[in-house]
């Protein structure tokens, strides 16, 4: 009597956020599943607010976009303005100070994903009742764990405050560079604490390869399903978060395209609109829309990439590889441990950077000659995201268009939830608590921003509806995407 | 100014001496006693018109930047009345125009923020938001005007006018249709020029004068009101000119040892 009580609790601020995310679960006669579809709303708001404004106001509005990961579109977009004044190379400085924000920014959103949101359903289990599967038990069950959770999260926002300039919504990437350097006290403050995240962010990715290797089955058996990759590259093939060409690999491995230049991307990716959806479908253009769609994000980059230019993190991606048979990883819940992996990678690279007297260097900013047109894709914690904007003489932003991870992830995430349905429910025209919590674990998997609507962790409800042959309603259910204290007490 | 006649006047109970001639405000800043201000500024003649410099001389509620200092006057300015009108009417010029403080260059150097900061407001209130949509102007090379942050107290135009010689901007329209207009269709239309005094960081104290390609050159931190609330610099130390106008803060370095001992006469010679 009491769940239920608190399931209507749940279902109450729906009204309010109805479209956040939504998954629709269409059966047949016989009560099978014949599609899941997952319904997000994106930005097209914003693309438009954003024409009309100044083209250096650019990186610090889009930040508004995402709570979570908001240096990642400041980046981005800051990246697309170089191109449009004119500048191809930063001045070491400041590709420095910007590489080292966006570590710092990895690490923490991919640390907050994986101590914060998901822990709770690896160390419990996905079936365990929703009341037991949140961060605060973990804090009482596992407090050294969660310790350190906060603590990695801290210290990675920490290096965005001291390159950024604030913990969330800094202002310091500019066209053409960054206002500011490290000073020899923000870099000792950081020092410091190096070593220690080292320590734990290996400790990170033993939790999380641990665990896959211990729930072989599950995983195996979980979201699995073959699917292209793509990620950018460093021009030998290693890992590079902040830069580079674009790599797309198929299922087996094979290069669909390498070191393409993102700067056409509008070449090779196309994005096709559905009906039933806000958020458009992105695809390969060589492989048509069917069989074109990709996977973005830490497991596709641990697939796409070479290798890894950071000593530990390189032999945990072999690892990694091992494990895979050299062939790519499809297994959505190996999402956990490849963002582990990158955990590490970043932490290592924070500690090289840190150790740069470059990012102590007054050279912050170029200029160079005026470009209509800036396109830039960065390795945001959640996968590529690509920002395109015009520009006209008079510094006047025309045009905006953003694919977000989350996009391009969007066919996958859709198949993921229709397989955990097919398996969950067929059979029944009833949603039951099993498949909201496998549907849910399957659509976070994808670390998706369903936020950036809500700017407001924990706010997030997934609702379910399941649709008769008709087309009719016949049951709904929901289940919030990332427990919050309001939820749980 | 010849007629330098001192006189005496009550500011919250407290007897300070000033200069006849003075308005409240400078002979309030020539003590140390900041009053706020926002169409006020150095070097250009008062107008009176944003009236968060009210204060109450004898009963009556008057704006210290224009109304002169009398012998005798019984001033309040930080009573919770006098308070609550200024902050009021701080609060409706968020409420009058679109003001993004996180999205918007002046932010860290804006005196609307500044001086919201100052009076501790920092939450939407129950004024409706007029959350007007005005284009911005970005024709000109060098400087835009985004209109939607505009607080409309005519610096821009004193100082076109009476400094600059030119006359770019004017007020157009009435109520609460009035904005800030140029002369012209636009502003690359006027004989604007990037190096006018109207354009300088001095003259306009929100994000609507833009000086093109400059935003967001200051790291968080650095930028004036990010350590010292605005005012303080009255506050802490004051220097002013034989006009009675403060013309310029002495800059003191805090581990100079005249700091503590610092007399306003050595300070009167300092007007370079
Ligand atoms: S002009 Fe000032 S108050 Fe208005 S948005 Fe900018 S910083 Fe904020
Ligand atoms: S443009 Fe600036 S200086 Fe001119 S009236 Fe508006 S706020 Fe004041
Ligand atoms: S400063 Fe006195 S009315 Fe504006």
């Amino acid at each position: 009597m009491k769940t239920k009580k608190a399931r209507i609790l749940e279902i109450e601020p729906l009204t309010r956020v109805e479209g956040h995310g939504k998954v629709t679960v269409h059966l047949d006669e016989n009560n099978k599943v014949t599609e899941a579809r997952l319904h997000i709303v994106e930005f097209r708001g914003f693309e438009r607010f954003i024409q009309g404004r100044l083209l250096w106001e650019v990186p610090v509005i889009v930040q508004r976009l995402c709570g979570i990961c908001p240096v990642s579109h400041h980046l981005a977009a800051a990246k697309a303005m170089d191109m449009i004044v004119g500048v191809d190379q930063l001045t070491p400085t400041a590709e420095k100070m910007r590489r080292l924000m966006h570590y710092g920014q990895v690490m923490q959103s991919n640390v907050l994903h994986f101590f914060h949101l998901c822990s709770p359903d690896l160390l419990f289990g996905f079936s365990a009742p929703a009341k037991k599967r949140n961060i605060f038990s973990i804090i009482k069950e596992f407090p050294d764990l969660a310790k350190k959770g906060v603590l990695m999260r801290k210290f990675g926002q920490e290096v965005i405050l001291h390159t950024a300039g604030k913990k969330i919504h800094g202002n310091s990437a500019i066209p053409g560079g960054i206002n500011k350097n490290l000073s020899i006290a923000e870099r000792d403050s950081l020092l410091k604490d190096i070593d220690q995240m080292l320590e734990w962010s290996q400790e990170a990715v033993d939790i999380s390869k641990n665990y896959t290797l211990e729930h072989l089955g599950l995983v195996e058996a979980f979201g699995n399903f073959k699917s292209n990759h793509m990620s950018l590259v460093r021009e030998d093939g290693a890992l590079d978060l902040y830069d580079g060409g674009l790599r797309a690999i198929d299922a087996s491995g094979n290069l669909i395209f390498d070191h393409m230049d993102y700067r056409n991307f509008d070449q090779f990716i196309m994005e096709e609109v559905k009906p039933w959806s806000y958020m458009k479908f992105p695809f390969i253009k060589s492989r048509g829309n069917l069989d074109g769609w990709y996977r973005v994000g830490p497991l596709a980059r641990m697939n796409t990439i070479s290798f890894i230019d950071t000593p530990l993190a390189n032999a945990r991606h072999a690892e990694f590889r091992e494990f895979s048979k050299h062939k790519p990883a499809n297994m959505t819940l190996a999402y956990h441990w490849a963002r582990m992996i990158e955990v590490l990678h970043c932490v290592e690279k924070i500690k090289e950077l840190l150790l740069d007297p470059d990012l102590q260097g007054s050279d912050l900013k170029l200029t160079g000659e005026r470009r209509e047109e800036g396109i830039a894709v960065i390795e945001a914690p959640r996968g590529s995201l690509f920002h395109h904007y015009k520009v006209n003489e008079n510094d006047q932003v025309t045009y905006c268009n953003l694919i977000v991870s989350t996009t391009h992830n969007n066919t996958a995430m859709n198949l993921a939830v229709t397989d955990v349905a097919k398996k969950y429910i067929s059979g029944q025209s009833r949603i039951t608590e099993a498949m909201l919590n496998h549907i849910e674990v399957a659509v976070r998997a994808y670390d998706p921003c369903l936020s950036c609507a809500t700017h407001a962790l924990g706010q997030m409800p997934l609702v379910v509806e399941l649709f008769d042959a008709d087309n009719n309603l016949i049951d709904t259910g929901s289940q919030f995407v990332n427990k919050s204290p309001i939820q749980t007490t | 100014m010849s007629d330098n006649k001192k006189i005496t006047l009550t500011i919250d109970g407290k007897t300070i001496q000033a200069e006849s001639g003075q308005s409240i405000m400078n002979a309030c800043d020539a003590q140390g006693i900041y009053i706020p201000r926002l169409c006020d500024s150095t070097g250009l003649v008062p107008q009176g018109s944003c009236r968060v410099c009210s204060v109450k001389v004898n009963g009556r509620v008057v704006a210290a930047c224009t109304q002169p200092a009398e012998d005798g006057a019984n001033i309040e300015h930080e009573s919770d009345e006098i308070q609550g009108y200024r902050k009021d009417l701080v609060r409706m010029l968020f409420h009058e125009g679109n003001h993004l403080c996180p999205i918007c260059e002046a932010s860290g150097r804006c005196e609307l923020q500044a001086m919201a900061y100052r009076f501790g407001i920092s939450q939407a209130t129950t004024y409706p938001y007029l959350q007007p949509v005005r284009p911005v102007d970005a024709s000109h090379p060098d400087i835009a005007l985004d209109n939607n942050r505009c607080i409309l107290c005519g610096r821009c135009i004193r100082a076109s006018r009476d400094v600059d010689g030119k006359n770019v901007f004017e007020y157009v329209g009435r109520g609460i249709h009035k904005r800030i207009g140029v002369n012209g269709d636009c502003l690359a239309d006027t004989n604007a020029d990037l190096n006018d005094y109207a354009m300088s960081l001095e003259v306009c104290p929100v994000g609507c004068i833009i000086r093109k390609g400059e935003g967001f050159f200051s790291p968080v931190g650095e930028r004036q009101y990010d350590s010292d609330k605005i005012g303080s610099n009255i506050e802490n130390h004051t220097a002013h000119s034989s006009l009675g106008k403060l013309i310029k803060v002495h800059q003191i370095d805090p581990n100079d040892a005249i700091h503590d001992d610092i007399d306003q006469s050595n300070v009167n010679e300092d007007k370079s």
